[in-house]
């Protein structure tokens, strides 16, 4: 058991730390008061992120990325997480499904968005598909050498940005009728695509989301992702990784707001001393105190669990239900502590509070999670 | 041409400073430590001399306790070749550090030394020039602006004046400040390629050095408390004020 980080860890942590300070935390401001980031600020950050080596540092490096581990990327997605999401995702990393790319598909997905030339987004969810992913009505039909895909999807992350979408449809059914699913990588500037504008979201500002309407598009054969009914088995290989960064960054945001409650409570003076001397006060900092703690280790062990590669699907389930569910509590308590002025847009801490309402929903509810936690408990019981 | 680059293992500056109780110095345990500041300044003006095509090597010598060893590796990591460590008690006096940078200079023979102005935990700025002194080298202090013409080398200086610009002809010691430039952070596969970098470790007693401290420390007090400001009526009363209370006019 090793609970110390190596030189390389803490030099990891430094330059991402760096790299938020000096490119990305003083356009927060504009991106809460315009709802919008520029394509010139995209651009611009983009391209120190890549010479940073941030861009793409979870692909592997034989394909030009970064090829940290799971533990070090955790590290680095932590600290890019203390930004406001819009600018932290510039220094993006692709989709790590794109690893099951092959043949053709590498040098024409997976090699080009690790070099930023192109860039992926993903679609699961649909307008009556959430959380009951299976209900998915888009369809992929196999018509000679192509996939002929009809359907919405919707809440896709900034997808009026990227190039390509990997895309979850239902391709058949199995004998019991259950709808089974397919990945496919899809251009989004073909026909049969339209990419319209999403919705206005209480968190994340200048984050975009879209609606996706595929009409008769028709793709290659090729453009298949694994093997076609086996989207499932994909994504619990792939995606159980993307609930720690959900994690993290929720790590690094309570962490954020103490900092903030903290620092409140050593200076605000009222009835002639510093409210951090009032037990109200001091023993919620000791209760925010620890569960960042707990977050931090539960975060730390998964993290270290995928590399060992004995990371469950339970655990990761655990770690990103309790470091979101903490998230919202810390946000919380640190607006409490500040009183008037944690409402205020002066200090990010409204800002950090509406942004944790996201995390306890995205990349599977809090409810999601609890199934799969008691669902785990009880399988093995029979029941 | 090979430069020397000093760098030193200082409490991070953003780390708010306490006297330990018994005065014997301040906290160190559990505390954030990082590269002395304007060291950072030295580092980065070494990569982009070199950049420019007009450096070979660049190596970073630190001197202290082991820990001064991550100190190197961030220089690594920022860009530079090969590091030096020499073993020292962290009291090191800067006479001390400006024999041992003596030694390392007559070992590595580099033709320009490049070092912070002075390093944040005891403000001494006085090394760079000791070891002027100690090499008989030309010293330019406070950089905030280096050129290198052929042989000859071009510093603007931060003097109480305003800016000096001396040439002068190679080796020399320069001493950095902070705003001589914008030091970089270590990229991703600088990080990955800094931990392949030798770090050479020696000692002040294998280099035949003494190192003891001349100065005795009696002890650490914290400066005292600002005390509270008053507002004045209007400007007769501050001069009045300024005159006959805190008597600086």
């Amino acid at each position: 058991m090793e609970f110390n980080l190596s030189e390389e860890q803490n030099l990891l942590i430094d330059t991402t730390k760096s790299f938020v300070k000096a490119e990305l935390l003083q356009h927060e401001e504009l991106l809460e008061k315009t709802n919008n980031l520029p394509k010139e600020l995209y651009d611009e950050i983009k391209k120190k992120s890549i010479e940073a080596g941030l861009y793409a540092c979870n692909m592997p490096t034989e394909h030009g990325g970064g090829g940290l581990n799971a533990f070090d990327l955790t590290l680095v997605e932590k600290h890019l997480g203390f930004a406001s999401l819009a600018l932290a995702e510039i220094a993006w990393r692709p989709q790590n499904i794109l690893m099951a790319c092959e043949g053709e598909l590498v040098n024409e997905y997976l090699k080009p968005t690790i070099t930023g030339e192109r860039k992926d987004c993903i679609a699961m969810t649909e307008p009556g598909a959430g959380s009951d992913l299976r209900g998915m009505k888009t369809k992929a039909v196999k018509d000679d050498n192509d996939w002929i895909i009809n359907g919405t999807k919707h809440f896709i992350s900034n997808a009026h940005i990227s190039d390509f979408v990997v895309l979850f449809a239902s391709t058949g059914e199995d004998d019991k009728g259950r709808n089974l699913l397919s990945c496919f990588l899809v251009d989004l500037k073909q026909k049969g695509v339209e990419v319209a504008k999403g919705y206005d979201c209480v968190s994340h500002r200048g984050y975009v989301n879209n609606i996706l309407h595929f009409n008769d598009c028709r793709i290659p054969a090729r453009n298949i992702l694994g093997e076609k009914d086996k989207g499932f088995e994909l994504m619990n290989v792939w995606l159980e990784a993307t609930r720690l960064t959900v994690a993290a960054t929720s790590v690094s945001r309570a962490e954020r707001a103490f900092d903030i409650a903290l620092d409140w409570s050593a200076n605000r003076k009222q009835f002639g001393k510093v409210i951090g001397k009032f037990q109200g006060v001091s023993f919620k900092l000791a209760d925010m105190a620890t569960e960042i703690k707990l977050g931090n280790l539960m975060l730390m062990e998964s993290a270290w669990k995928i590399d060992q590669k004995t990371l469950t699907s339970q655990d990761a389930a655990m770690t990103k239900l309790f470091c979101t569910e903490m998230l919202s509590r810390v946000s919380d308590e640190a607006i409490q502590i500040c009183g008037g002025m944690g409402l205020m847009a002066d200090i990010p801490l409204e800002r950090i509070w509406r942004d944790a309402r996201i995390e306890r929903i995205w990349e599977g509810t809090s409810e999601i999670q609890r199934h799969i936690i008691s669902r785990s408990l009880l399988r093995p019981l029979g029941a | 041409m090979k430069i020397l680059v000093t760098v030193k293992r200082v409490i991070d500056y953003n780390v708010q400073i306490r006297v330990k109780s018994d005065q014997s110095g301040v906290e160190t345990d559990n505390v954030k430590m990082s590269m002395n500041p304007p060291d950072e300044n030295a580092v980065e003006e070494a990569l982009r001399i070199k950049e420019a095509g007009k450096a070979d090597e660049i190596i970073i010598l630190s001197i202290g306790e082991e820990k001064s060893q991550e100190t190197i590796r961030t220089a690594l990591a920022m860009g530079a070749d090969r590091g030096i460590y020499v073993k020292a008690s962290n009291d090191t006096e800067p006479l001390g550090v400006a024999k041992i940078i003596e030694k390392i200079v007559d070992k590595e023979k580099p033709q320009l030394i490049l070092m912070g102005k002075q390093a944040i935990d005891d403000d001494s700025n006085q090394t760079g020039q000791m070891v002027s002194a100690k090499l008989n080298w030309t010293q330019a202090t406070f950089a905030s602006k280096i050129e290198i013409d052929g042989d000859n080398i071009k510093v603007t200086r931060e003097i109480d004046e305003g800016l000096e610009t001396i040439k002068m002809p190679l080796p020399i010691v320069a001493t950095c400040d902070l705003r001589l430039n914008e030091p970089r952070y270590a990229s991703l596969p600088n990080i990955m390629k800094a931990k392949k970098k030798p770090i050479e470790s020696l000692s002040a007693e294998e280099l035949g050095i003494d190192i003891t401290p001349r100065l005795k420390q009696l002890k650490v007090i914290e400066p005292p408390k600002r005390s509270k400001g008053i507002m004045v009526a209007d400007v007769a009363e501050l001069v009045q004020k300024l005159k006959n209370e805190a008597k600086v006019i």
